[in-house]
């Protein structure tokens, strides 16, 4: 049995949710009619193209952190790793539509993908256009010529960060997503657990590694990876995830990238900056330019031990997007 | 006993309250086998998903009709279940139902369009094929059986019985099979010598069919 400060598994979403709220009410509050959708302070904005992430919870500051100004307008909230029901989907689509649309950015995962197509075809019968962009960075999930099959992880936040910036400079619909299929076309992503999280409802660890075993490739509900091997020393594990991600994306020497290192919410940020510390010297060494790199807590997967590395490739347009202010919610409140 | 012939409205409620009971009293061995080859939740998500389809439709003023009831159980079931097995069940209804949204009765014909068509709808939201490990596997097998029971002129009791055998064999055969889709198929070859439990509680519905309507 694990630990967890919770009061009742049964309500650990609705009291998370109230939480947010009542710690940040200028910027988000919860539809009455609707518990599980989280929007932003100003949204709908008329005219410019909402956008709705979402998917299970258990990731935070995933997916619900990211709403707020230059990123998402709203999140459909679902319960500890599993989708969230059409209804929430559709009350957070109306919520957000300013007339120009709504944009659906959300991981690959079965559930989530019937529940935001279901939630589409909904919001389509009250005359609300949507558009969705299906995350596909986690290069462990399946080889790159099945890359649709791919899950999506911690490469997400490059996509709702690019989605975001467009629909605030006041793209249409088909543009803000063309600027999130850009993003995800760009990042690459792998994964390591140290060691393995556990359900609110079950307090029992989803899987086990031995003591001296770590697991590469990971997904972000621990699903199994690419392959189960000895624990090493940070600069080995950053090693093995960077010959992956950088086999794939080969950017040419004195291309720019951004680069996210995320943790999956057991790990220290001491540790977290210590595989920074030799993803960056080992990216610079490759005469390529870090525009930008993001170091902390992204994606979780409850309090997995573990971290994931993504790198972008940028082109001017990226890099602009990525560039672009933005207030999510969960990072604002200094 | 040789059953009822024709299913009213009524009949189908009575019908899917006891798919209802009988997924509550097997979610332990659904979980089970999920358990093996998924995260575990599939007997507990069928479970609060029917217990709120029929919610649903005790909440539906008279008189019923099967579009009703198909919607009004469709949004139940989806907004509860969660995960994949809330939207692949809420087409099951939705689709099923359109297909025989102007019967006052269903006749074993008729049935079996409901079932056709779900199984269509199944195969579209989660764009599945035979041979992907799925319920597909148990619930294509289903439908040719009550396809062929119709074109020899058997007894609904009968027909769905035969309904219920070739499920429960579909089912069976994905012991073998290597899944290609959901969280399974990251196992890959993994995945083989356990039974999907999609198939197993779309093979409990179709047995849970035949005996209520067997039992009239």
């Amino acid at each position: 049995m694990t630990k967890k400060l919770i009061n009742d598994a049964g309500t650990v979403i609705e009291e998370m949710l109230a939480g947010i709220v009542a710690a940040h009410p200028r910027h988000v509050r919860l539809l009455d009619h609707s518990p599980r959708s989280l929007i932003a302070a100003g949204a709908p904005r008329a005219g410019k193209v909402g956008i709705v992430v979402g998917g299970g919870s258990g990731h935070e500051p995933g997916f619900l952190g990211y709403v707020g100004r230059g990123m998402a307008d709203g999140a459909a909230v679902g319960n500890p790793f599993a989708s969230p029901g059409p209804d929430p989907i559709v009350a957070t689509t109306k919520a957000v539509h300013g007339g120009a649309g709504v944009l659906y950015i959300i991981g690959n995962y079965a559930g989530d993908v019937m529940n935001f197509e279901m939630a589409a075809e909904l919001a389509e019968l009250e005359s609300i256009p949507t558009r969705t962009v299906i995350v596909t960075d986690d290069v462990a999930s399946a080889p790159i010529s099945e890359a649709g099959r791919r899950r999506g992880v911690a490469g997400a936040v490059f996509v709702f960060k690019a989605a975001g910036a467009a629909a605030d400079m006041g793209r249409d619909l088909s543009g803000v997503a063309q600027a999130a299929e850009m993003a995800n076309a760009s990042v690459r992503t792998m994964g390591v657990a140290l060691e393995p999280c556990s359900l609110p409802a079950t307090l029992k660890h989803n899987f086990t590694l031995r003591p001296d075993e770590l697991e590469l490739g990971i997904g972000i509900h621990g699903e199994p990876g690419v392959e189960r091997g000895p624990m090493r020393p940070a600069d080995a594990v950053a090693d093995a995830i960077l010959d992956r991600v950088l086999a794939e994306l080969d950017p040419p020497p004195g291309s720019e990238v951004a680069v996210l290192v995320n943790g999956m919410g057991g790990t220290p940020l001491m540790e977290l900056y210590i595989i920074a510390r030799h993803v960056l010297d080992r990216l610079s060494r490759r005469n390529l330019v870090i525009h930008r790199c993001l170091v902390g807590n992204f994606l979780t997967a409850l309090e997995m031990a573990g971290c994931s590395v993504s790198v972008i490739k940028l082109n001017d347009e990226l890099k602009v997007l990525l560039d672009y202010p933005a207030e999510p919610v969960l990072f604002r409140d200094f | 006993m040789d059953g009822i012939e024709e299913i009213t409205p009524a009949d189908f409620v009575a019908l899917l309250r006891l798919v209802c009971q009988r997924i509550a009293t097997e979610q332990d061995w659904l979980s089970e086998l999920d358990r093996a080859i998924g995260d575990g939740d599939h007997g507990s998500s069928m479970a609060r998903g029917w217990q709120a389809a029929l919610d649903a439709v005790d909440a539906l003023p008279a008189p019923l009709s099967f579009s009703a009831v198909c919607a009004a159980a469709a949004r139940g079931f989806v907004n509860s279940a969660g995960g994949a097995t809330g939207p692949l069940y809420a087409t099951i209804l939705m689709r099923g139902g359109a297909a025989v949204k102007d019967r006052e009765v269903l006749d074993l014909g008729a049935l079996a369009s409901f079932f056709e068509a779900a199984g269509r709808g199944i195969r579209e939201r989660g764009r599945s094929e035979p041979g992907d490990k799925t319920m597909l596997d148990a619930w294509l097998p289903a439908v040719a059986a009550l396809d062929a029971a119709h074109a020899n002129h058997k007894k609904l009791a009968a027909a769905l019985n035969d309904a219920a055998e070739a499920a429960e064999k579909g089912a069976e055969a994905t012991r073998q099979m290597a899944a290609r889709l959901g969280r399974a198929s990251r196992l890959g070859a993994r995945s083989q010598g356990h039974i999907d439990p999609g198939a197993a509680s779309a093979a409990l519905l179709f047995r849970t069919f035949a005996q209520g309507v067997a039992e009239g």
